[in-house]
């Protein structure tokens, strides 16, 4: 059975209705809690064992061990979360915000802060 | 007197088309006489891939190879892996998977209704189509973090856990969509001015779908009942539906079938919500693949056949992605032949092409 123009009633109720986008950026864009934005890490957890670096699908990640950096490409990354999963400290993380674009692809330098002289107890611990 | 036959390129670029495909189209005045295809513009090679990417690691370059299907092929590819290391899901990441690849089979769909109405020239119906379908992106974003590639699958099950206020929370927004997919519906399969341009266009026979192998809803919609998900992937076993046909065998026909499966994918997903128990959602997998495996599954574009083979290395020794835009291209080429050349855009889209799909 064929109608005649049964699209009225929706174009009318949406002549007459908010628009469902945001003014972004001048309304900030919400992320849910799981979006997966960029990947986080917290340094001084890190112990530059390079499990990220080797897995990471893309290869944006590179471990300095001798320098203590880690290092990431954010433009190279693909944001999987797959360097998460198998960090052994759980020190990287994903968290919800995108990367800024950019002209140049920078990369990010994180560098590990000098640890004071650890007690002589972890020591027995790893023999 | 016969008249002179004329040749019209159609792509790779063109308003219809969101991906290349180059069509030769030989016209007889408007009518065209044959359809000569090529393919190979954005091809990626995902599949040679496999030499350098482990196993684990192949999961997120499968998952690109759409970005509509990437759930399925994702999944796919994991319960490829999975039944090749005898490794079984538990229940409730299998139901997770089912409600994930009904919600993808949703946007598809409603993606493809939006691109249908663009189609034939109906611009404000095509932007109510994809407003509905942000809802379930949203909904992916909320559950996967991610609105096109979500990331969750690993071979030995998923690596998100719904909580259950929010599996409810989404029911509840699902119920709200099937409210608004009425209105939409009965413009797609009511309005005198749509069906002007659906009926009767583009006619495939039970017996031409069936010689040709065309798969999916364009299957469906000439009478034949075969529908992959009867094999009983994910949880699908656990789950009651009945395929969706019809026996118009025009377009029409295929984009009622594609309404049609949305309404049953809210169905499909009430039930899982329903029955899936609690419990792990991943178990751990160690070793390597070793051995081989054919899977089938059926994507919203139809049936995707994944063929993966392991030698004991961390490295599989080949992968092969067969997707249903491949299948369903010499099916096209019948419905093209004889048909207006206005309707050319609309018959191509009636297969609802997936290209980087195809092309992988």
């Amino acid at each position: 059975m064929s109608k005649f123009m049964p699209f009225a009633g929706t174009m009318l109720k949406n002549l007459f209705s908010k628009p469902v986008t945001t003014a972004y950026p001048g309304q900030p864009a919400v992320y849910p809690e799981r979006s997966r934005g960029h990947v986080d890490i917290d340094i001084a957890q890190c112990i530059m064992c390079g499990l990220c670096s080797r897995n990471c699908p893309p290869r944006a990640i590179t471990v300095d061990r001798a320098g203590g950096t880690w290092t990431i490409n954010r433009f190279d990354c693909v944001q999987c979360g797959y360097c998460a999963q198998v960090c052994p400290k759980k020190c990287l993380t994903i968290a919800p915000g995108y990367q800024t674009p950019g002209a140049e692809k920078k990369e990010a330098v994180y560098q590990k802060p000098t640890e004071p002289e650890k007690p002589a107890e972890t020591k027995k611990e790893e023999s | 007197m016969a008249s002179k036959k004329s040749v019209v390129p159609f792509g790779p670029q063109h308003p219809v088309l969101p991906e290349p495909i180059h069509l030769d189209l030989v016209l007889d005045d408007e009518r065209v006489v044959e359809a000569v295809p090529s393919i190979g513009f954005v091809h990626r090679g995902l599949e040679s891939l496999v030499k350098k990417k482990d196993f684990k690691e192949m999961q997120y370059v499968v998952e690109r190879t759409c970005g509509i299907c990437s759930f399925m092929h994702g999944m796919t590819y994991c319960e490829t892996v999975e039944h090749i290391m005898d490794v079984e899901v538990p229940v409730r990441g299998r139901y997770l998977r089912t409600i994930w690849c009904e919600m993808s089979r949703l946007h598809s769909h409603m993606l493809w209704l939006g691109l249908l109405a663009d189609g034939f020239g109906f611009e404000s119906l095509f932007y109510q189509c994809w407003r509905m379908r942000e809802q379930i992106l949203d909904m992916f974003e909320q559950s996967t973090g991610g609105r096109v590639i979500f990331s969750v699958n690993a071979p030995g099950g998923v690596l998100k856990d719904m909580p259950s206020d929010m599996l409810h929370a989404f029911v509840e927004k699902l119920n709200g969509f099937e409210q608004e997919l009425h209105h939409i519906a009965d413009i797609f399969l009511n309005d005198y001015t749509v069906l002007t341009r659906l009926k009767g266009v583009g006619i495939l026979t039970p017996q031409e779908a069936h010689d040709l192998g065309a798969c999916g809803p364009m299957l469906r919609a000439s009478g034949i009942a075969r529908d992959t998900r009867k094999l009983g992937y994910a949880a699908y076993g656990d789950l009651d539906f009945d395929i969706i046909t019809s026996d118009d065998c025009d377009s029409y026909a295929r984009c009622e079938v594609r309404i049609k499966e949305m309404y049953q994918s809210i169905a499909l997903i009430r039930q899982a919500v329903d029955k899936i128990p609690e419990g792990d959602i991943a178990v751990p997998v160690k070793g390597n693949p070793n051995g081989e495996y054919f899977m089938r599954v059926e994507q919203p574009r139809g049936e995707a056949i994944y063929y993966a083979k392991g030698t004991g290395t961390k490295f599989l020794d080949r992968i092969r992605i067969r997707t249903p835009t491949f299948a369903n291209i010499p099916a096209l080429l019948k419905t093209l032949k004889g048909c207006q050349f206005s309707d050319v855009p609309l018959l191509i889209l009636t297969i609802d092409p997936c290209i980087s799909c195809t092309e992988r």
